[in-house]
């Protein structure tokens, strides 16, 4: 049985309805530490709305969440580093520019770690953001997330639109940044493709519900099937 | 190093498989260093904690050894190469007559279909 210490986020009938929708209906979710977990599902099963939850950036209608150990809020937003899937970059900013700009918010920002994510995700400081393509915008959003030291990384579908070779680059960016001593990550996303080898546990969201939740190596043992297969027959 | 892998079967068990082939064919030769797992990490583009459970099963199999702060090497063990050859033998000729049962064909039938298989191969022959 898992300590409850040992969980990075504790989620206990979580509901949220927004005008005329569920979005959440009574999550139940524990999530251990030192582990990337996959939150799959299909657009509107309410992956970004349980993400926001998480955050603070939503509020609620019930249920109790506990983000190492401490209820969302000031404190908890602390341990958070997260990439929402809107773009949120200012576009007549520099690359240069929106990293020293994102730094003065956050006191666990690493400069070093920043700089070496823009060498291995090939972009330029002086480059314009206006002028990014649509996957070099990605990948300054990723490195907005990992830059920072935090326990608890969240990224909102950071694969979702880009071009295959971007995709590439920030998987194999997630796999060399993430410490798996000192931090958990949870990564949503509706199409599983070829990034499933990224998740140690993965959670199948389904209309605001927990279909299923468990470790990726176990499920396929189970099913004889990869994530994503296992992925499409539940999502037809 | 480069396992190719489908990730229709445990990911860990694949990289396990793929070191105990090269180390069956002679690709990997006892005491050699393999990467760390960060390393291996990366270049499979695999998290990095399904790799350490690879290189943890490993060390219990007393395939590899890890060296605190060298990094990990493939046992000195000559004897272990034979032994990787044989199960990768065993397995081949099980998965083999399994198949065949499977389609239906009895033992003298198999024996003969390989007799056949051999001939056509060889021009004519049974070396």
């Amino acid at each position: 049985m898992m300590n409850y210490a040992d969980q990075a986020v504790f989620v206990e009938g979580l509901r949220k309805r927004y005008p005329g929708a569920e979005a959440l209906r009574g999550i139940n979710l524990q999530l251990e530490r030192g582990q990337i977990w996959g939150l799959l599902g299909p657009n509107g099963s309410g992956k970004s709305t349980f993400l926001k939850c998480l955050v603070g950036l939503a509020q609620p209608d019930g249920g109790l969440i506990k983000i190492y150990n401490q209820e969302p809020g000031r404190q908890a937003r602390k341990l958070i580093a997260f990439m929402p899937e809107l773009d949120h970059l200012y576009r007549w900013m520099t690359v240069q520019g929106t990293l020293d700009f994102t730094a003065g918010f956050y006191q666990d920002w690493q400069a070093g770690r920043a700089e070496e994510l823009l060498d291995f995700m090939r972009l330029k400081g002086e480059q314009k953001v206006g002028a990014l393509s649509r996957g070099m915008r990605a990948r300054l959003k990723l490195i907005l997330a990992l830059a920072r030291k935090a326990p608890l990384i969240l990224l909102d579908e950071p694969f979702s639109g880009i071009d295959p070779s971007s995709r590439e680059r920030i998987v194999e960016g997630i796999i060399r940044q993430f410490k798996s001593e000192e931090q958990t990550m949870i990564i949503s996303t509706h199409a599983v493709g070829s990034t499933e080898q990224l998740f140690d546990g993965v959670i199948f969201l389904d209309q605001g519900e927990v279909y299923l939740q468990g470790n990726a190596e176990d499920l396929r043992t189970e099913h004889g099937q990869s994530i994503n297969d296992i992925f499409k027959e539940v999502f037809v | 190093m480069k396992i190719d892998f489908s990730t229709s079967f445990p990911i860990y068990l694949q990289i396990i498989n793929g070191f105990k082939r090269k180390a069956a064919v002679g690709e990997l030769v006892p005491g050699q260093k393999i990467p760390s797992q960060r390393e291996l990490a990366a270049e499979l583009k695999v998290n990095v904690n399904t790799v350490q459970r690879a290189y943890r099963e490993m060390e219990n199999l007393g395939l590899v050894r890890t060296l605190r702060g060298q990094g990990t090497y493939m046992t000195e063990d000559e004897s272990l190469v034979g032994q990787l050859r044989t199960e990768m033998l065993k397995n081949v000729v099980n998965d083999f007559l399994a198949a065949m049962a499977a389609l239906g064909y009895g033992d003298e039938d198999i024996l003969e279909l390989v007799r056949t298989g051999m001939r056509q191969k060889n021009g004519g022959e049974v070396r």
